[in-house]
């Protein structure tokens, strides 16, 4: 079981409030990203959980029990470090039981855990090696095994993969996800990157500000965001923001459009028009850089070549069903 | 071509750090030398550098006119005991200031360093009137005392800044680990820490060895370190080159080996910090 729930967290340094109160419950065995930018107040949200950090306000639950007043190894949680944290005077073996180690485990006993923990993770012919002696993909797979032998009740990631480089980033997530799909155990998972954050997440928490600013799938955030700042954070390319008499005429102060749902026509259809001023070709995508005069720059993504070069005139037509409205307030309009 | 002025670099700076290292090591060896000329041969001009009558009298000598066994022990407990204290005080000391440290303690560290830049005789007087009161004059306390506060600077920084490169992220996996404040210290922190410990108590005592401002000034024979047990050869009568030489030999032997031994140490303590 591993159920975590937030009431109320509060945490302020001095005068500086850096959570302003989170609400959040976390069910038994699903995997949560809090992502926002840097500063946001996610990884401090996390150190919170993990018992690193004291609250300054409201309530943590683990199983429903109230654990604000319980050290960080008590409260049946393991860390995975942004900088791996192994020790380094260890070798593998001993950085993955010191756990069970300090837990008073008999010996032959820490010894099988670890074994099991390292055959998981494929870093059995390393046991005997310090952690200077391992790559960089070696040592977070050290630091996830020192985190999975102890079972914990829950994982907490604090930006795991940002040490690596990006083809073992890629490689590396997938092995967590399924790592933590195979345990069942919950996870909580920090990140600034919200590509890690829709494909890792069972549900997404963005934080801005000390703030959660929503919370729910990578669907829900995807298709319905909440607000200006969810829906400029999630998607990539980021969303197009209109304002002006084009929002007016929906009823709003801003509309927002994905450049997956802006079709691109040559000039002189009923859409916004604009010159190219960058295109980019993946091959498998096109994305467009557009100078639209008064709407300002609006970006386009189209499936497939498309073969138009910075320069071309073009007309871009939102999709009416996928057109985001937000008030005044950046809030989202329902209709 | 590129590969060739490479290895002409290396030969020519090669030659000149031995060059450099020689010259500096030079006087030492010249004391050396001395030590082994009789008092003609110490004083002759040109003088010879390695064709003369080798003779251990020089050491004889020194030995039946001084007791060397007795200033070497003052030295070992002098600067073994200051350092000893000086760690004590100052692990705690630089332990907290690099991880609970406060708005104060940048200037907490350069009020410490700035004590080092006030010229010792300047409190000379102060301190041996104070040191005179309290019957500290030749005294081994004494001197245990005086260059344990004079090197208790210099002592904090480099621990300070040696537990600074300890990552806070490894004691908090430590705490993750369900390590306790004592577990911790045993099985992360030290281990952890003790080349920095090492180098830091190495350096200290040489330092506490070589001093000579208060040694010479604070004692006479009882406690007298071998500091002062050199300067006695510099006597009224006229100079013995030999002698003193001997004297001074004999005098750095003990840290000299030390040093030797340790230098990985020292200069990984020295340099620590410096180059990431």
């Amino acid at each position: 079981m591993g159920q975590i729930t937030l009431q109320g967290v509060q945490k302020s340094f001095g005068p500086v409030h850096i959570i302003k109160g989170a609400d959040l419950d976390v069910a038994d065995g699903s995997f949560v990203v809090f992502v926002g930018p840097s500063g946001c107040g996610k990884t401090t949200l996390l150190r919170l959980i993990a018992g690193l950090e004291d609250v300054t306000g409201g309530a943590i639950l683990i199983d429903g029990k109230n654990v604000v007043d319980t050290p960080p190894a008590k409260r049946g949680l393991s860390m995975v470090f942004q900088s791996y944290a192994l020790y380094p005077h260890m070798s593998v073996r001993g950085n993955i039981g010191f756990g069970l180690k300090m837990a008073g485990l008999p010996k032959d006993e820490i010894n099988r855990k670890v074994e099991a923990a390292a055959a998981t993770l494929n870093l059995s012919p390393y046991l005997d090696r310090k952690p200077r002696e391992l790559s960089g993909g070696q040592r977070q797979r050290v630091a996830i095994g020192r985190a999975i032998v102890r079972e914990p009740k829950g994982f907490l990631f604090d930006e795991p993969l940002s040490n690596l480089d990006a083809a073992l980033r890629v490689q590396m997530r997938i092995e967590v996800t399924r790592l933590q799909k195979q345990l069942g155990t919950t996870a909580i998972y920090v990140t600034h990157d919200q590509v890690e954050a829709m494909t890792m997440a069972d549900k997404i928490v963005v934080l801005n500000a000390g703030k959660i600013e929503q919370y729910g799938s990578p669907l829900e955030l995807y298709e319905r965001p909440a607000n200006l700042f969810v829906a400029g954070f999630i998607g990539s390319p980021r969303m197009n923001f209109v304002t002006g008499d084009n929002a007016a005429q929906r009823g709003a102060s801003t509309i927002g459009v994905r450049p997956e749902h802006l079709k691109i026509e040559r000039e002189g259809g009923g859409g916004w028009q604009g010159t190219i001023a960058v295109a980019e070709h993946l091959g498998s995508d096109t994305f467009l850089y557009v100078d639209a005069g008064p709407l300002g720059m609006l970006t386009a993504r189209y499936i497939g070549e498309l073969s138009l070069h910075a320069g071309d005139r073009v007309s871009l037509v939102p999709d009416p069903a996928r057109i985001h409205r937000f008030d005044q307030g950046g809030n989202a309009l329902r209709n | 071509m590129a590969r060739k002025s490479t290895t002409q670099r290396v030969v020519v700076s090669t030659i000149g750090a031995w060059f450099f290292g020689f010259l500096i090591f030079f006087p030492i060896l010249w004391m050396v030398l001395a030590s082994f000329k009789t008092e003609l041969e110490a004083f002759a001009i040109p003088p010879s550098f390695l064709f003369f009558h080798w003779t251990t009298e020089n050491y004889a000598t020194v030995q039946e006119r001084s007791d060397y066994l007795l200033h070497a022990m003052n030295s070992i407990i002098i600067a073994g005991g200051s350092t000893l204290i000086a760690l004590v005080i100052a692990v705690p000391a630089a332990w907290s200031m690099a991880f609970s440290p406060t708005k104060r303690t940048k200037d907490i560290l350069l009020w410490m360093l700035s004590t080092k830049m006030m010229p010792p005789v300047g409190v000379l007087v102060p301190i041996y009137l104070i040191y005179k009161a309290f019957g500290l004059l030749d005294s081994r306390i004494g001197l245990v005392f005086i260059l344990c506060l004079g090197n208790l600077p210099i002592v904090i920084w480099m621990l300070f800044t040696y537990f600074k490169e300890i990552p806070r992220d490894i004691l908090e996996a430590a705490r993750m680990d369900g390590a306790t404040i004592g577990r911790e210290l045993i099985y992360v922190l030290t281990p952890m820490a003790i080349p920095g410990l090492a180098s830091t108590l190495l350096l200290n005592l040489i330092l506490a060895w070589n001093e000579a401002f208060w040694t010479l000034n604070l004692s006479t024979s009882n406690a007298a370190p071998l500091t002062t047990f050199i300067a006695s050869y510099s006597s009224p009568e006229g100079l013995f080159w030999a002698k003193l030489s001997a004297a001074s030999t004999l005098a750095i032997a003990p840290i000299l080996v030390l040093g030797w031994f340790s230098q990985k140490q020292l200069v990984r303590g020295l340099t620590f910090g410096a180059v990431k």
